[in-house]
């Protein structure tokens, strides 16, 4: 089996979808922060068969709004001296912005560059988001 | 900047008892308008039409001038400074400054909530798009009181363009809120009622409902029918359009089978959806729902004033 080092400070993202770390690391832009930032995918788990993990080093300041939006189901670990000290769930979030762009085409955000997209959670038991201007469904 | 005062995006932004209240002041209105007729002296209203309107606009600005205020504005995107690439938010932060209230129809979905966001001063939708169009809305509220003596236990029909047709969306949900509705969506496959209609207001307020494509199988149990036009300018594909346009055409042999006390409506411009024809029954209200609707506007700048008469 494959052996990935403990960080001794930072944020271990747990139970993340097999395969989706990746959209993960992109839609958080993780690969602007500067620090050691490890994708593992296809982890064995207990719970979901397989997972994905993110391990970043040295930060801890993530937007849990965006990530929550992304995949509620993540664990938010907070490690400090190799040692977990939280752990956060996540829920979806009550308004997400500018992580995602309206897709409608009539929508006014198409064509007012200065407008940052913003999206209102309608039904949180299904996970649906609608554009605060146009009240189109976010896609996924 | 987040505007805190009260503004008109969506008919769902008033409660019914608020709309009750704008139909009471309308129906006084009606019945005594020299009472109102210096109501809003000194005020200003700016009407932005981005987008051409005839009947909107006009509307808007009669029921200001009915009111004793004053109107500003342009009738379209090609008189603004949006023809030189100003931003709508931009040109609505301007007008903000030359107006106590703000009357505006843009082509883009949402165009008014962003605006309301540059200024401080209220904003009323008067169409976006084929999102929403609330003042529509409100006018119909009062021809359907007016004509049919109530706003509960209806059975309303509503043909032709159901998925862009933002009159019909608006409708759909003001009255979704009223007890005892039940709603016929007439229209065919390609236009049918959007599914964030259904969700939202169908299923949220449990409305009965049915979907069909023939009027004629259902006309006999409507107390009202609400007829919309194919609308050109919603369509990206011309060919789409021309095969839709002639759909569904309402003359006096569909309405032979109707109730006696059915009331016809339309938002207009009517193409050749409704047959002239028509005009001449007793059950054709779609030019009163004209007169309906400034009263209605009247009702509603007042309210946004804070004016109280």
């Amino acid at each position: 089996m494959m052996r990935i080092d403990k960080i001794e400070e930072g944020v271990v993202l747990d139970h993340i979808a097999a395969g989706k770390a990746i959209d993960i690391y992109q839609s958080l832009n993780l690969g602007e922060l500067g620090c050691t930032v490890a994708i593992i995918t296809n982890a064995r788990s207990s719970q979901m068969g397989k997972k994905d993990i993110i391990k970043i080093e040295a930060h801890r300041d993530l937007d849990l709004k965006a990530l929550g939006y992304l995949d509620p189901g993540i664990t938010v670990n907070i490690v400090q001296k190799s040692k977990i000290v939280d752990k956060k769930n996540l829920e979806l979030p009550d308004r997400i912005t500018d992580i995602i762009k309206c897709k409608n085409p009539r929508c006014i955000t198409s064509t007012e560059s200065n407008l940052v997209n913003e999206f209102v959670l309608t039904d949180r038991e299904n996970g649906i988001y609608r554009c605060l201007y146009c009240e189109a469904k976010a896609e996924r | 900047m987040e505007n805190k005062v009260r503004c008109l995006f969506d008919i769902d932004d008033f409660s019914i008892e608020e709309i009750n209240e704008l139909i009471s002041t309308a129906e006084d209105i009606i019945s005594q308008p020299q009472k109102y007729q210096n109501a809003c002296a000194g005020k200003r209203l700016a009407t932005l039409f981005f987008e051409p309107s005839t009947r909107t606009r006009l509307s808007f600005e009669a029921a200001m001038i009915d009111l004793g205020g004053s109107v500003i504005g342009f009738s379209e995107a090609s008189s603004s400074s949006t023809q030189k690439g100003e931003s709508v938010t931009d040109t609505i932060r301007v007008v903000g400054s030359f107006a106590d209230i703000i009357a505006m129809r843009h082509p883009k979905e949402g165009a008014p909530v962003a605006a309301a966001r540059k200024t401080i001063i209220p904003i009323i939708n008067g169409g976006d798009g084929g999102h929403n169009h609330p003042t529509q809305t409100l006018g119909d509220l009062l021809t359907i009181k007016k004509e049919t003596g109530r706003l509960e236990n209806l059975t309303v029909g509503f043909c032709g363009d159901l998925t862009f047709g933002r009159t019909i969306h608006s409708l759909v949900n003001a009255l979704g809120r009223y007890k005892g509705m039940n709603f016929v969506f007439i229209s065919p496959a390609e236009l049918k009622i959007p599914d964030y209609i259904k969700e939202g207001v169908l299923q949220n307020y449990n409305i009965p409902y049915m979907e069909t494509n023939r009027i004629e199988s259902v006309i006999t149990n409507l107390d009202i029918l609400y007829m919309t036009r194919v609308q050109k300018e919603r369509f990206f594909n011309e060919a789409d359009y021309m095969r839709l346009r002639d759909y569904y055409i309402l003359d006096l042999e569909k309405l032979q089978f109707a109730k006696k006390d059915l009331i016809i409506m339309h938002p207009l411009p009517r193409v050749n959806e409704i047959a002239v024809e028509v005009d001449d029954d007793p059950r054709a209200k779609y030019f009163i729902q004209v007169d309906y609707g400034k009263y209605m506007r009247m009702a509603l700048i007042l309210k946004l004033l804070n004016i109280e008469v």
